[in-house]
């Protein structure tokens, strides 16, 4: 089946929720059955859709976090404070719900299997979602590509896949870094946001070949884009993807 | 069409005033491809190129001394977000194009970092676009497009091309960044034309 059609007319669908995993105190997995999804890259995102009794609807968009199985997909949604799908979608779905979504979407942020290059991924919180996909499909294509994750996380409680990404991280391949930025677990010492120093020392130098994936809340992406230009890294090969407030203009 | 999600009440931050499908933003996110671009007032340059090769420029200083308009609009985000009444400062594209000798209906905005976006002419043009350099009453912060954006409020957001360095003009309506990435080629927000063939 072709994996994706970029601009191919988007429908809505039905699927049926299969399964739910709790992944932190604020985040949740939801696996959902999709009998016609036509297939995604990693890296791409779908929109959900919740209409109430009266016919009021709301959607938001959402990272798929799957590799393409043929199975349908999964979502991980961290609950938004004042949000108004989040916290339908993380506390009050359950499985053999139905849910509507349309997808996928997006074209830039996306990693593909036959992409020359190594591949550098830096997350923060919820931001690891479409770069675990991006992990999951590198490990089901079998791909030998050089992998670096840096995952920025408050405390070893808001790791989000953390099964997962040890599991994923045994592959010679990957190279997974934790960054921890109020509380470490016992025996790791740095306490910290990413910096020069860290990026020199577990990132990938600069490369022509190299393409770099940061995804988290914009002062995050912000910081660590500008930390990348400003230590040798080609813009264009920086794919970023931002979510949230600015802290910015009101 | 459709179901109805089992438990799902709704918190009703839409109104009569937004498109629909778009909920009210406060805040002011920012969605870009890549890292923000830092480009000096002196180093920057706009060009309008028509569809024979002749360019228009203007540097830092010529933008400046053109008449500058007020504008008060609302903001819709194809990601659903919108924001109402936001106050910006700049030169009008009917300005920048008196001058233009032109036939061509459409336009490839492109930015400084590589970014394009496609859009008809007569969309920028009869006071409904302008090169703004103000958010707010201060100069535009580098990650909302600043030293200078193209801002057209009556299309999705993302043809208001961030850090605007270009127009280029053409009799062919070529798709941008994002329109080759599946999102619809002209983004009506009040008829949701969010992604390739909405």
């Amino acid at each position: 089946m072709e994996r994706t059609a970029l601009r191919r007319r988007l429908t809505w669908q039905v699927g049926t929720v299969t399964e739910i995993r709790q992944e932190t105190a604020t985040a949740r997995t939801i696996v959902v059955d999709l009998p016609d999804w036509p297939g995604h890259l990693a890296g791409q995102h779908l929109d959900v859709r919740l209409t109430a009794p009266d016919g009021y609807r709301a959607s938001r968009s959402y990272s798929i976090a799957s590799a393409w199985s043929g199975q349908g997909i999964e979502l991980t949604v961290e609950q938004v404070p004042d949000g108004e799908v989040s916290p339908y979608l993380v506390e009050v779905l359950k499985a053999g719900d139905p849910l509507e979504v349309r997808g996928p979407v997006g074209g830039w942020f996306v990693w593909k299997p036959e992409q020359p290059g190594p591949v550098q991924l830096i997350g923060g919180g919820s931001g690891i979602v479409p770069l675990m996909a991006m992990l999951r499909a590198h490990a089901a294509e079998g791909s030998t590509t050089p992998v670096r994750l840096l995952y920025s996380v408050r405390r070893p409680a808001s790791v989000i896949y953390v099964d997962g990404l040890k599991e994923l991280a045994a592959s010679d391949d990957v190279d997974l870094t934790f960054v921890y930025t109020r509380e470490a677990p016992p025996g790791e010492p740095r306490v910290g946001r990413i910096d020069a120093d860290l990026l020199q020392e577990k990132a990938f130098a600069p490369d022509d070949e190299l393409t770099t994936y940061v995804c988290g809340p914009t002062p995050f992406v912000e910081a660590v884009a500008d930390l990348l230009v400003a230590g040798g890294h080609d813009p264009s090969r920086i794919r970023t993807e931002r979510f949230g407030p600015t802290g910015g203009p009101r | 069409m459709g179901i109805v999600s089992p438990g799902f009440t709704g918190r009703r931050r839409g109104g009569s005033d937004l498109p629909p499908g778009q909920y009210l933003t406060r805040d002011f996110p920012v969605l870009s491809a890549g890292p923000t671009p830092h480009i000096l007032t002196e180093h920057w340059e706009f060009s309008i190129a028509s569809e024979t090769g002749e360019v228009y420029r203007w540097d830092w200083q010529a933008l400046q001394a053109l008449p500058a308009e007020d504008i008060t609009t609302d903001l819709h985000c194809v990601t659903r977000w919108s924001k109402l009444g936001t106050d910006w400062k700049g030169v009008s594209l009917d300005t920048l194009f008196e001058d233009v000798e032109t036939g061509a209906d459409f336009v490839m905005a492109h930015s400084y970092g590589g970014y394009t976006t496609n859009l008809p002419l007569e969309d920028l043009l009869d006071g409904q676009a302008w090169i703004a350099y103000e958010y707010d009453g201060d100069p535009l912060a580098a990650e909302h497009g600043g030293p200078a954006r193209l801002l057209v409020p009556h299309l999705y957001l993302w043809k208001s091309a961030k850090w605007v360095r270009g127009l280029v003009l053409s009799d062919t309506n070529d798709l941008g960044f994002w329109e080759t990435a599946g999102y619809h080629e002209y983004g009506d927000p009040w008829k949701e034309q969010r992604y390739a063939g909405d």
